[in-house]
């Protein structure tokens, strides 16, 4: 803050204090009555008088107590840049009550810091705090049981789009996951869109036209395999899903299909290193290892 | 409609047409709070209608019961009370009709803005910038009206309700002004000039004063005149208003970053924020009391006269609310209740116990003076909407109080590993009842309010059973 502003919340600040406290000991000394009177101010207005009566003394009392908190409480909090008698600032309460936890909570986590994530399988307590983490971090998006929803994958049918090996759902959770499935629509056309879907339907064993699959496929073949594979299981390292086992992220339906062909999809699993300690994670990755693995 | 014979003196046209609109006003934005507030216990109530949904509805039910009600009613009563203190007529009569129809415009533009989604998304603000125009040019013609009768009164001095009066009216446009300046992208889409977290401060520079310029100068304007006047007593000490006065004034502008504890807003300005609010209280109350030791002498009055009932529970829930308020502004007591409904508690304790029952005990107060009558058509239904009001307002502020506790405790309550005990959804589930309680305490004060309506209508109607006023109370 420059010298300027500085002055200027120093001065408005004091001026408003200063200026209430010398009305309030100006008008409690020029009292004519210190006792209650019948006394009026001689005007009338609308047939309504004014009693010339005393400030009640507990509300003058309690007017100073607290202007007498405020400076006092100014002194030890701090005014623009005049730091207090305690130092304080948010950012410092924050950081400070942060340690504080870290301290606190650092021997519940110290226990399971050796353990693998397989080993931790065997261990309720352990997977019970990666469970409330997962409710306060991950339930948001995949529910509270972890069973999903439409966008937001299922984390317990064992049905993986970027694989579920234990480092693989750690490092899922750590560095976050981007999907990118292109939008085919200005490429195919809108009857493209209907063939293509059409033949994937057909891989999981849907209803659907085989005229259209039969086009569908050559299409199929020369643009979706780089990802999807040229037998439609997908690709886990690349995170392209598996097209052939009936279980749909987005919805399998013809018209869902066809409108994640027609107009692609950006799924986005958030990076939660720099929310979360590597032994949080792991707790994390535990809990949802358990979820299919069991 | 009516039998009213003009007032020799005063214009009483405006003041008829603003205190009807309060009450017509009143039952359309509480009957809106009363079905947002049903959504939040059957959400099903939206019908699945954009223009139902909650966050479309719930700034109408704001800027219906603030401005629209509690604005007619400010209208009403300082146009009233300043020709009676001032002893002289509105300086225009056609200055002073066009801020009716031009604020009753303004009003009907935001009911129909807000349900189609435009919205400038600043609370309590809203309204998009050809509305904020209209309104900036209603409020100057509002300023002119008052404060040049105010100038040309008979009066030596100038009556403490006026003073409130226009400490309500002056900051009202700047903060209006400041606030809404933006710039306009089309005809009904536009920016804050502000960026980031200025933004943030200046809205709540806005929003707090708005509280404190509009639901309390203003109300306390109200109060210094009706509750005098129907207790027939002396104001208790003209010091007292003159230190409150200024104080509350003074104070009240600085305590908006109160809204903004623990965000990115700068430190200094947070601690200021709680500062000032802890210094409003005394001032506050300056006003509580003066009102309460009014009636001191008056208390066998409340046996009889229901309106009286109106006007001291009304201190009492102001009293009440503006403890807890900066009592809120403390930055501990705040990491707990920010966020809750505690909030929406604290405002309606404001809102229906302070701004809506005294404006609801002036405007009884003043339909029979209007219309000349000696009293309301029944003296008995003022009495039932008196409890349906009280009732409903302890209802609803116990209810939010319960779930806002509840749900600050539950937002922190961490297991033994530092994980969040419950979900934000569980906690929602335990709020369950208390949006029950808060849905059927909104009910019972709508239903005071269409009482009120039926009361109003058998008063002012042409062959109305309402006892006339002999001429002579009547230009008094």
């Amino acid at each position: 803050m420059s010298p300027f502003w500085n002055a200027w919340v120093w001065t408005i600040t004091l001026v408003v204090i200063l200026g209430c406290t010398l009305l309030l000991l100006a008008t409690r000394r020029s009292e004519p009555h210190k006792e209650a009177t019948e006394e009026t101010l001689g005007h009338t207005f609308d047939g309504i008088e004014e009693y010339d009566n005393p400030l009640p003394s507990w509300w003058f009392q309690m007017f100073v107590g607290t202007v007498i908190f405020a400076v006092a409480y100014l002194g030890l909090y701090g005014l623009a840049n005049v730091k207090g008698f305690y130092g304080w600032s948010s950012v410092g309460q924050y950081e400070e009550e942060m340690a504080h936890a870290e301290e606190v909570y650092k021997p519940v986590f110290a226990k399971y810091a050796s353990l693998s994530i397989e080993d931790l399988q065997g261990k309720p307590d352990g997977l019970k705090i990666g469970q409330r983490m997962f409710a306060n971090n991950c339930a948001v998006c995949h529910g509270g049981t972890g069973a999903g929803a439409h966008g937001f994958p299922n984390l317990t049918d064992n049905d993986w789009l970027y694989g579920g090996a234990p480092a693989t759902i750690q490092q899922t959770i750590t560095e976050g996951r981007q999907g990118a499935m292109p939008a085919w629509g200005p490429v195919l056309g809108e009857e493209g869109v209907r063939d293509v879907t059409s033949y994937i339907l057909s891989l999981s064993g849907a209803e659907h036209d085989a005229d259209m699959a039969a086009r569908g496929q050559q299409q199929f073949q020369a643009l979706c395999t780089a990802c999807h594979g040229a037998d439609g299981k997908g690709t886990q390292a690349l995170g392209a899903p598996n097209l052939t086992d009936n279980t749909w992220l987005y919805g399998g339906s013809f018209e869902q299909i066809s409108h994640t062909i027609r107009t692609g999809r950006n799924g986005v699993m958030p990076a939660h290193k720099a929310l979360l300690s590597d032994d949080k994670i792991k707790l994390i990755a535990a809990y949802v290892y358990s979820l299919s693995n069991k | 409609m009516s039998t009213a014979a003009e007032h020799p003196t005063y214009n009483y046209k405006v003041v008829r047409q603003f205190a009807i609109m309060t009450v017509v006003w009143g039952i359309v934005g509480m009957a809106v709070g009363v079905l947002i507030a049903s959504q939040l216990v059957w959400p099903a109530l939206n019908f699945d209608t954009a223009w139902l949904s909650f966050g479309r509805l719930r700034p109408l039910h704001t800027n219906a019961v603030i401005f629209a009600f509690g604005g007619c009613a400010l209208f009403a009563t300082s146009y009233y009370v300043v020709q009676r203190t001032s002893q002289v007529r509105l300086i225009s009569d056609k200055l002073a009709a066009f801020t009716f129809w031009g604020w009753q415009l303004v009003i009907v533009s935001a009911a129909i803005t807000l349900p189609l989604g435009l919205t400038s998304s600043k609370e309590y603000a809203e309204l998009e910038w050809p509305i904020d125009l209209l309104i900036t040019v209603v409020w100057v013609a509002y300023a002119i009206v008052f404060m040049g009768t105010v100038k040309v009164r008979k009066t030596s001095h100038i009556y403490v309700g006026n003073w409130f009066y226009m400490g309500f009216i002056l900051t009202v446009a700047v903060l209006h002004i400041v606030n809404s300046a933006a710039m306009p992208v089309t005809l009904f889409k536009s920016y804050s000039v502000y960026p980031g977290a200025v933004d943030a401060m200046v809205q709540w520079w806005y929003g707090h004063n708005a509280v404190g310029f509009f639901l309390t100068a203003g109300f306390l304007g109200m109060m210094y005149y009706f509750v005098p006047k129907q207790s027939g007593r002396p104001i208790y000490s003209y010091r007292l208003s003159v230190v409150h006065f200024w104080a509350l004034i003074a104070t009240y502008m600085w305590a908006g970053g109160h809204h903004l504890h623990y965000t990115s807003l700068p430190d200094f300005a947070q601690t200021l924020g709680m500062v000032m609010s802890l210094i409003l209280l005394a001032p506050s109350w300056g006003g509580m009391i003066n009102g309460m030791m009014t009636l001191s002498g008056a208390w066998h009055k409340l046996r009889t006269d229901p309106i009286l009932r109106f006007l001291v529970v009304s201190l009492s829930f102001y009293g009440m609310s503006t403890f807890e308020g900066p009592m809120m502004a403390i930055k501990t007591v705040n990491a707990l209740s920010h966020y809750t409904d505690w909030t929406i508690g604290h405002v309606h304790a404001g809102a229906l116990g302070w701004v809506a029952m005294i404006s609801i005990g002036s405007v009884y107060h003043m339909i029979p003076k209007l219309w000349g009558k000696t009293q309301m058509a029944s003296v008995g239904l003022i009495n039932t909407h008196f409890w349906l009001a009280t009732i409903g307002t302890v209802l609803y502020i116990c209810a939010m109080w319960v779930n806002g506790i509840l749900q600050g405790l539950m937002w922190r309550a961490v297991n033994e590993d530092g994980t969040l005990t419950y979900s934000f959804v569980e906690a929602l589930e335990a709020s369950h009842p208390g949006y029950m309680v808060r849905a059927l305490g909104g009910a019972f004060f709508l239903t005071g309010m269409i009482l009120m309506a039926y009361n109003v209508w058998q008063t002012v109607r042409k062959d109305s059973k309402a006892p006339v006023a002999s001429s002579s109370a009547q230009t008094a």
